[in-house]
């Protein structure tokens, strides 16, 4: 885990959530969101979680991301600019920001280094997947064929 | 001899990286992972350049004329010319484009598509870089596409080029779907995600003479048809290249670039086309090994190749003879047959595995297949007389 | 010098914070859950930093759940997103501050 990469990824990450949350144009928003998105992805695999990464790139850049492009295609007609930040939504956040990093500042216990750990594997997730967690897992499917079929619903063209 | 042939890019590569002997491990890595990525794209800037001719050629003489021939030997040197005409071509922007959305979307495409190669197995001790979950990463780039096409429709303001990457887009989400449920059964039966254990898996001879390729199981072969279908899908080849159909829409999402961006378009779209057959190559057709044990002799990279170039002459062949299908015909097949086909290999390749990979499994495997295969023929009724279509727009 | 624990949390709270900034001060719906998918990528990030910098980690929690938050957060964004687009089909708007038909 070196520095300079660790550097590297949090500066393009943060500017790109920060274009993401004030770009006026919605399609310059979504893509930055995407590159933020990456960013974190990059952030996993510098943390050992390669699996994780890769499924959130899958998850966020294949399915969400075009999701969004779509339905920003579908209501077009009042696409286009959105005011940037507003001053209390800039101040909330500033504050909330202050809060948590007094927290993390103030905690001694968090100011350690990585311990050496064994390598996670797809291999370990999966049996963790499939014995600890297998009733999370079960009930994961559940919510997604309810959100599948709930979002289906949502947007079919009613009978008139 | 034979072994020292197989190996003698892996040499080659050790003895360019015995020079850096003293410089620190993490130069050498970046060496090494350079000298990877300059190899794999020598390599398949050099086969697109083929491809892009000998399609031409073969078309040509699917539909009895010559094809390309003046340029060079046997027409060889005409990629060349197509360069360098491309090159020098104006490169125009639409006025009302979106101009930095317009610029990044030909890169990131081409880039997904390269990034997709690097996870292939060329041959033995050949592939560029080993990831564990390599299988996953390969379709997370993959997806990436669908962003890069819908940029580029949005980028270029133009109706054609919106139409083509919407029509891009449905295709492309519909037909991951069923490429990715179709991977499955393999790496189920593998137990792993990287590409090299399955091509591993597969390096045993039944009897001594049939390979234990997975394609020569009732679910493989399933699993290989619907994977091959639903590739073409992907890389927008005939018949399913609605998205830039010409005489519908121009040519989809390309239709506001020209010269070098439109040249990146191509090859992105021939890159992505090697990657998806390399990956079927590796999945079902036992990757690099040889088809007889006692062909053996022959190096590993030899056979990946042959396996490739064939699936990419049937990649040319049905472009020479299938029409064009409507867009809805192409979604109806992906959800009402290719999906639940796809399902029917995973629960088939289960079946196969707990009847013990034998004779037994294999036709218990079999019979699961072909009652869904019946059953879905008949409930989905190819007969039906079509009802007269009502068009309804998007709003 | 490696990382540590603290810069990971920080920049998560950077993010967290970015995303609330979205979230709080867009009027169009799907830049508000541009925020709150951005808020959620956070704590995941959060999770796998935690995992990766706990002494011993005997089954993975922190990547599991992250796993789970990213299934959970993909199911949000798409019934999120029919929902914009059911309200746009009756509103003929995707801006939260013309949704006022119960308000008085």
């Amino acid at each position: 885990m070196s520095s300079a990469a660790f550097v590297l990824i949090a500066m393009v990450t943060l500017a790109a959530a920060l274009a993401a949350a004030t770009l006026q144009k919605l399609m310059h928003a979504t893509l930055s969101f995407a590159v933020a998105l990456v960013g974190v992805a990059a952030f996993f695999f510098l943390l050992g979680a390669e699996f994780v990464g890769l499924v959130l790139v899958f998850v966020y850049i294949g399915a969400v991301a075009v999701l969004i492009v779509f339905t920003i295609l579908l209501t077009r007609r009042d696409v286009g600019k959105d005011r940037g930040a507003n001053w209390g939504g800039a101040l909330l956040a500033v504050a909330v920001f202050g809060g948590l990093a007094w927290a993390v500042f103030k905690t001694q216990s968090v100011a350690i280094g990585a311990p050496h750990i064994r390598a996670l594997t797809v291999k370990r997730i999966g049996e963790a997947l499939m014995t600890s967690y297998v009733w999370p897992l079960q009930c994961v499917g559940l919510l997604l064929t309810a959100a599948l079929i709930g979002a289906l619903v949502l947007v079919m063209e009613e009978k008139r | 001899m034979s072994k020292s042939v197989d190996q003698i890019f892996v040499n080659a590569k050790q003895w360019l990286l015995s020079w850096l002997m003293p410089a620190p491990a993490w130069v050498v890595q970046i060496v090494s992972s350079l000298i990877n990525i300059f190899a794999l794209l020598a390599v398949f800037l050099t086969l697109f350049a083929l491809m892009s001719v000998l399609e031409r050629k073969i078309l040509g003489r699917i539909q009895n004329r010559y094809g390309p021939n003046r340029v060079g030997p046997f027409g060889l040197l005409q990629p060349v010319a197509d360069g360098i005409k491309m090159l020098i071509k104006e490169d125009i922007v639409p006025a009302r484009a979106d101009k930095l959305v317009h610029f990044l979307a030909p890169i990131l495409i081409a880039a997904a598509a390269i990034l997709a190669l690097g996870v292939i197995p060329y041959g033995r001790n050949m592939t560029p870089f080993t990831i564990d979950g390599g299988i996953l990463f390969f379709f997370a780039v993959g997806s990436t596409t669908e962003l890069a096409v819908f940029m580029a429709g949005w980028g270029s303001n133009n109706k054609f080029s919106m139409l083509g990457a919407m029509r891009a887009i449905a295709q492309m989400i519909s037909y991951e779907l069923p490429l990715i449920i179709t991977v499955l059964p393999v790496v189920m039966v593998v137990g792993a995600l990287v590409p090299d254990r399955i091509v591993a898996a597969q390096a045993e001879y039944t009897l001594g003479v049939v390979p234990r390729w997975f394609v020569f199981t009732p679910w493989g072969a399933t699993a290989f048809i619907l994977f091959f279908v639903s590739g073409l899908v992907e890389s927008n080849r005939t018949p399913f290249d609605v998205p830039e159909g010409e005489s519908e829409i121009v040519a989809g999402h390309m239709t506001e670039y020209s010269g070098f961006k439109y040249a990146t378009f191509f090859m992105a779209e021939y890159i992505g086309m090697f990657a998806i057959t390399g990956l079927a190559a590796t999945l079902f057709l036992g990757g690099w090994h040889s088809p007889l044990s006692v062909l053996e002799f022959i190096p590993s990279y030899v056979w990946f190749f042959a396996k490739l170039s064939a699936l990419l002459l049937v990649y040319v062949w049905l472009r020479g003879t299938l029409p064009r299908t409507r867009i809805d015909q192409i979604m109806n097949f992906a959800w009402k047959f290719i999906l639940p086909m796809s399902f029917t290999c995973v629960i088939a390749a289960a079946v196969w595995h707990y009847a013990g990979r034998g004779l037994r499994g294999w036709l218990w495997s079999f019979v699961v297949i072909a009652i869904v295969y019946t059953a879905l023929s008949m409930l989905l009724d190819t007969q039906r007389k079509f009802a007269p279509r009502t068009y309804r727009f998007a709003e | 010098m490696t990382p540590t624990l603290q810069v990971f949390l920080i920049v998560s709270a950077a993010l967290f914070s970015t995303g609330l900034l979205g979230a709080l001060s867009r009027r169009h719906a799907i830049f508000i859950l541009i925020g709150i998918e951005m808020m959620l990528a956070a704590a995941n990030l959060n999770f796998i930093a935690f995992w990766r910098f706990s002494p011993q980690s005997q089954p993975p929690t922190g990547v599991m759940i992250a796993i789970f938050s990213i299934a959970i957060a993909a199911a949000e964004a798409a019934v999120g997103l029919a929902l914009v687009i059911a309200v746009y089909r009756h509103y003929r708007t995707t801006n939260v501050d013309h949704l006022d038909q119960l308000k008085g």
